[in-house]
């Protein structure tokens, strides 16, 4: 009778536990086959009956002498364990009393980047190894690359073997800091630090008592803590169409897996593409009806009215919509073993739809060892670069970094129809190097130039000035429009015809859909360029405030203008004293509500050339400076 | 305080790893029917089958599952088995197809005559060979888990078998996400894996959360028991040759994986409720396959068969 008691106390608590899917990168001489043997061994995985079938092959053909090989243990297929390596994905299960864990065990060497690849793709967690003899090596920044580039959150650093190393806490720490040193361009969040010996057993399931100058936890305790739950996207509701329920006349459900954000009954949603609106009656999961769902759950969702609904559509929140695009840019992954042929029609498998898709450019390839960019023609098997994709259809998708759903596709050969390439979208094509529709040279030619019969000798007559732009560009808070409006004034009170131009007014209309994310903020600019530009070829002086962060950006936006036309005013400010000025914005990247605030999570550049440069700390700005300035260039008043 | 309302919060969107393997399953089994033509769900009749069934189930919940179950009858299965597969079927409104080597069963291929190699081999193999050219699926859905056998470890989810249905295991697709390419050429074919990251306590877990019905073979009971080279074999009909029927004893036993009756050993034990399966299986560790007759062939035999055909 107790017994039964306490068999079902465990399978309760069992049943209650989450699920961690970790992937594990180094090479059997880190000793990772010994460590994964290590997790899995003392967590009283490995059945009795697996063990001496592994006593029998150690005899046979073990590395490790007389002592158990765990290596043996995880090596499947009967060819590599022959060549003594690790030549794919292995999936490895084991328990313990707070969570299950998934490891994906992949190979370390170079030409197994794709399998790495593989091995991340589904997992939260990366456990990187380092021999203590031989620190931080050229294997270690590719995996730590690689873990970077599909976006996994938290590393932990094995650093093996310190029982070789005499448990020095000096070679430790020298580690960690060449470590950090080179991860600080790659965007990994949480990196934790871990002295152990696999072989021995220290600082793995137990903490060792050889280290005594570690404080921190051993790995699997770290393993069975680590907070992973809000990694997921609860923000942004993307609920791809995968299947369409229709037992019956009056049964109509949308089926599919949250791939972010929260529904709940009663919630407006709109479908995509065809932007029709409902209300959410039913949510199905797997377990009865519920008032909401998120992400992992597979559901069937019932609206309230009848609206066209097929795979590969989308149900969101009104207000927070996914890109819908044909172009983007993408981090690509070459998984075939036949070379690129960049003229191939693809398949491309995004979510729960697939078109063709054409590879317009490689802007760069990556070296995966030293991530230095070069120029490339095609990729080879294992190569990684950055690329522009055409799509015949438009797709819905958010950038990889925000959402791993809706940010991830492969690409099919349409001949062998393997799988060629993988990619991680960085977001839609900014808008300067989309080409124009228009192609043929001899309308385009027209359309530039213009038909008007009044020329610009009669504007500058006319309005007795010069039709420039005047750009002021400086970080939040700065003091740009207030230099602005105080310009704006001075000039039409001294007769000139001028128009203002800041953020917020052209944000309302013109550039309503743009958010703030790099590629937005460009599209929005070039927007505002171009209006500059009309302006100023019919004479008019514009007065354009906006915080423009790149030089790139800059340089865009005067070739737009006409660079003869372009004068850049700088208000030059401390972040300090703009966060002083103006702190709303600051306080809320800093909680971690808003992104993309250059100065703060976003980079700013200070321009290197600019006509005038105010520093606000130390002056009020002076309109008056910027009239001289204009009277030099006999700007206004004109000749 | 405020960083404690946060995680209560999550904890409101959390799911434990059952409901996760499970989203995960059925979110296959959609991909699937939404992508291949003519898919089929093959079924053992095995307890990793019924959960597999139920997954489907739910799947298509409150519709009705769009694709039919086959069976693959060796004739040599248990006989208790024969009627849970008619009984299960018929009460959840399955289609049900079942298909054997007829030509195998004519010429009188058994284990006991044969040896598990060619029984297994073309009553099996062939025959399930045989009946997904019949009828022309593109894409069969199987039960297999990477967790039972070393070789299973590297198994896609979603595993390529060229027209000769043929797996080979050099060439397989990257599998990345829950991306899955199911593009097939005419004749090519898919083997799909929905429970691949489940182990075989999730199983039992899932069949005591969801009351999930499985074959009785699996619970103890006194069964008339031969001991064969050290396996228990249990005599299921009149086939069994009579030098071996003459040493039969009455043991209590259940089994831990279901086959061929000749080829599948049972175990003794007490165990009759899925508690004390559980909790057998926690303190006696004898790892599953282990009483399948088949795998102790040749070293690799499972890669082998796989590479074959067979799952």
């Amino acid at each position: 009778m107790n017994t039964n008691l306490d068999i079902n106390h465990f399978l309760d608590q069992d049943q209650r536990k989450d699920l961690l899917r970790l992937l594990t990168a180094g090479s059997v001489d880190d000793g990772k086959s010994t460590l994964i043997g290590r997790l899995l061994f003392d967590s009283k995985k490995i059945y009795e009956d697996q063990l001496s079938a592994l006593e029998r092959d150690s005899k046979r053909m073990g590395h490790a002498g007389e002592a158990i090989d765990y290596a043996l243990l995880l090596d499947g297929l009967k060819a590599e364990r022959e060549q003594g390596i690790t030549i794919d994905v292995a999936y490895r299960y084991f328990s313990t009393s707070k969570r299950k864990f998934i490891i994906a065990d992949t190979p370390g060497h170079e030409q197994y980047t794709r399998n790495m690849v593989t091995g991340a793709s589904t997992a939260n967690l990366a456990i990187i190894l380092i021999d203590a003899r031989k620190g931080v090596i050229t294997q270690t920044k590719r995996h730590t690359f690689l873990v970077s580039l599909l976006g996994i959150k938290h590393v932990v650093v094995a650093v093996n073997k310190m029982d070789l190393m005499e448990y020095s806490q000096n070679v430790f720490d020298q580690i960690c800091t060449d470590y950090k040193s080179f991860t600080t361009t790659l965007s990994i969040p949480d990196i934790t630090f871990i002295p152990l010996s696999a072989l021995k057993g220290e600082n793995v399931v137990e903490n060792s008592d050889n280290m005594p100058w570690y404080h921190g936890k051993c790995l699997l305790e770290f393993l069975e803590t680590v907070h992973v739950v809000s990694d997921r996207n609860f923000e942004d509701l993307r609920f791809p169409i995968q299947y369409v329920l229709r037992p019956s006349l009056d049964f109509r459900g949308f089926s599919g897996k949250i791939a972010s954000g929260i529904v709940r009954k009663g919630d407006e949603l709109m479908a995509l593409p065809s932007r029709k609106k409902s209300i959410v009656t039913e949510i199905i999961t797997s377990n009865g009806t519920a008032d909401y769902a998120f992400p992992p759950q597979s559901v069937t969702i019932t609206l309230a009215d009848e609206i066209d609904v097929s795979r590969g559509d989308m149900l969101t929140h009104p207000d927070n919509q996914p890109r819908f695009e044909r172009q983007f840019e993408a981090m690509l992954v070459w998984m075939d073993e036949k070379k690129m042929d960049p003229n191939t029609q693809f398949f491309i498998k995004h979510s729960a739809n697939t078109s063709r898709a054409r590879l317009d450019s490689i802007k760069y390839r990556v070296d995966v060892n030293t991530l230095q960019q070069s120029d490339c023609e095609a990729f080879s098997l294992n190569e990684i670069g950055r690329v522009v994709i055409t799509t015949n259809k438009p797709l819905f998708f958010d950038p990889y970094h925000k959402n791993h759903s809706t940010g991830s596709f492969i690409l099919i050969d349409p001949i062998t129809h393997n799988t060629s390439a993988v990619g991680m979208i960085i977001d839609k094509l900014n808008t300067n190097d989309i080409p124009s529709r228009i192609t043929d040279p001899e309308t385009r030619r027209m359309i530039d130039s213009g038909q008007s019969l009044i020329g610009r000798d009669e504007l500058e007559k006319r309005y007795q000035q010069k039709g420039v732009t005047i750009w002021i560009t400086g970080l939040h808070g700065s003091g740009k429009n207030m230099l602005a409006y105080h310009l704006e004034r001075r000039l039409f009170d001294s007769g000139a015809t001028v128009v203002l131009l800041e953020g917020s007014t052209v944000r309302a209309g013109l550039s309503r859909e743009l958010d703030y994310s790099p590629a937005d903020r460009a599209e929005h600019l070039r927007r505002v360029a171009h209006m500059c530009k009309l302006l100023n070829d019919q004479g008019i002086i514009v007065i354009a405030s906006f915080i423009s962060p790149t030089e790139s950006i800059r340089r865009k936006i005067s070739e737009i203008i006409g660079n003869e036309r372009f004068h850049l005013v700088l208000m030059s400010a401390g972040i300090d004293y703009c966060r002083n000025n103006k702190p709303d914005l600051y306080l809320k990247v800093e909680k971690g509500e808003l992104r993309n605030l250059p100065g703060a999570d976003e980079i700013f550049e200070i321009p290197e050339t600019a006509q005038l440069i105010f520093d606000a700390s130390k002056e009020t700005p002076d309109a008056e400076q910027i009239m001289h300035y204009l009277a030099e260039k006999k700007v206004f008043p004109g000749e | 305080m405020k960083n404690r309302k946060v995680a209560e919060q999550l904890n409101n969107y959390t799911i434990n790893n059952l409901r996760e393997l499970e989203a995960e399953a059925i979110y296959i089994i959609r991909e699937v029917a939404s992508e291949f033509e003519k898919p089929v769900m093959l079924y053992s009749i095995g307890k990793d089958s019924s959960v597999m069934v139920r997954l489907a189930e739910k799947a298509f919940y409150p519709g009705k599952v769009p694709f039919p179950l086959m069976h693959i009858d060796s004739k040599w299965k248990f006989q208790e088995m024969i009627e849970f597969r008619e009984k299960y079927t018929r009460e959840n409104n399955w289609d049900l197809i079942v298909e054997y080597n007829k030509e195998g069963f004519d010429s009188g291929i058994g284990p006991f005559t044969h040896g598990s190699k060619v029984h297994t081999d073309v009553m099996k193999t062939q025959a399930l060979l045989q009946a997904l050219d019949k009828h022309r699926f593109d894409a069969a859905f199987g039960g297999a888990r990477r967790d039972e056998e070393k070789s299973r470890a590297k198994e896609r989810i979603f595993s390529f078998r060229d027209k000769f249905h043929q797996w080979d295991p050099k060439n397989q697709r990257p599998e990345l996400w829950d991306i899955y390419n199911t593009r097939v050429h005419k004749g090519e074919s898919i083997r799909v894996f929905p429970i691949s990251n489940w182990t075989e306590l999730d199983i039992w877990q899932y069949i005591r959360l969801e009351n999930i019905p499985i074959v009785p073979l699996y619970f103890a009971k006194e069964r008339p028991i031969v001991e064969v080279d050290g396996n228990l074999i249990m005599v299921d009909d009149k086939r069994m040759p009579a030098d071996m029927v003459a040493k039969v004893k009455m043991r209590m036993v259940r089994f831990r994986t279901l086959g061929c009756y000749p080829l599948t050993g049972a175990i003794e034990s007490e165990a009759d409720t899925i508690e004390k399966i559980v909790e057998e299986m926690m303190t006696v560790t004898k790892s599953e396959r282990t009483t399948r007759v088949i795998d102790f062939d040749q070293e690799g035999s499972m890669e082998q068969k796989k590479r074959e055909g067979y799952f």
